[in-house]
């Protein structure tokens, strides 16, 4: 049984805009790929990519598991000049990434391959 | 600031009264349409909609307007608005799995897809958010956090609620300890328990005019 998992830099999702970053994820999990990204997303990305995956669900695509640690506490000049970003977002499809347990600083998940 | 502004800001701490739009939000199953109906039953005597221990149970936005909460020194007047649970995920085999017929979980499959995506819209209507969680869940679920980190951006007033404090395996301090630098309100939308700490609570954070 093999399990592939994509780890996505922050380089490549830089280069992207908001729009075309959630289509590339979004277009990779109903693929079937598990990804591990780097940076990761904000509160209102986890939320546009909420509402795009709803407009594909179906019966054979039943949406995402999504997890990220919630973001960092921010200092005053990230507060006044960046968004609050969650540290790490790991993305796939719903019937192949299950999370069992997660706190604050650990997300213990299981991917289920083909047999 | 106008004067207008400041006269009316100096007559709103004085008589503590507005009119405010508040959601309740939360995960499917967590008790929305419960405490919705708590609070309109409370203070109107009618309910807001149907509840049932199947999922996705309200997938379209139920309201009830002018809802009048009052303590001794100051009242609000809230339009009451109970949304759909937001997911991740909708497979129509969970429907199934409560007895509902292939073609009708489908449907209702659709139905609640859609509704996620009205209750995310309905976040830029609002000025205020009653973000519900079960109390006998793992607060630190997807849903929870996104819903959080959305209101913390747009800076809207909110009221975590650790509901379902009545069943056994329900912790509210675990919900807490995992939001410290928010108000959290345990309560149990069902038995009425600790409604008048939440009432309090309301007044106090959707009382206030936003800046």
């Amino acid at each position: 049984m093999e399990v592939k998992v994509n780890f996505i830099s922050q380089e490549k999702l830089n280069g992207f805009s908001v729009e075309e970053k959630l289509e590339f994820i979004l277009k990779e999990v109903e693929k079937g790929q598990i990804l591990v990204l780097e940076r990761g997303l904000t509160p209102e990305e986890q939320t546009k990519l909420i509402e795009m995956t709803m407009r594909e669900v179906n019966e054979k695509f039943t949406g995402i598991e999504m997890e990220s640690y919630m973001a960092e506490k921010q200092n005053f000049w990230q507060k006044l000049f960046g968004k609050s970003r969650a540290r790490m977002t790991i993305v796939g499809p719903a019937d192949k990434l299950k999370t069992i347990y997660k706190d604050k600083d650990v997300i213990e998940a299981v991917i289920m391959g083909r047999k | 600031m106008g004067i207008f502004n400041k006269l009316s800001g100096w007559l709103l701490s004085i008589f503590g009264k507005r009119h405010v739009k508040i959601g309740i939000y939360g995960p499917p199953n967590a008790g929305k349409t419960t405490l919705a109906n708590r609070i309109a039953m409370d203070w109107t005597g009618e309910i807001v909609g149907e509840t049932s221990e199947i999922p996705h149970e309200t997938r379209t936005i139920q309201k009830k307007d002018r809802v009048v909460i009052k303590d001794g020194k100051s009242s609000l007047t809230i339009d009451l608005v109970d949304t759909p649970g937001i997911a991740t995920k909708i497979d129509y085999h969970d429907f199934m799995e409560y007895g509902i017929p292939e073609e009708e979980a489908k449907k209702r499959a659709k139905e609640a897809t859609e509704g996620v995506l009205e209750a995310i819209k309905w976040l830029d209507n609002l000025d205020g958010v009653i973000l519900l969680m079960d109390s006998t869940k793992n607060p630190f679920t997807q849903v929870n956090i996104t819903i959080l980190g959305n209101l913390e951006a747009r800076e809207l007033p909110f009221i975590i609620v650790a509901n379902k404090i009545d069943l056994n395996g329900s912790t509210p301090a675990t919900l807490k300890s995992a939001f410290p630098q928010h108000e959290v309100v345990p309560l149990s939308a069902l038995n009425g328990i600790n409604m008048d700490l939440f009432y309090e609570a309301m007044l106090k954070n959707f009382g206030k005019k936003r800046k």
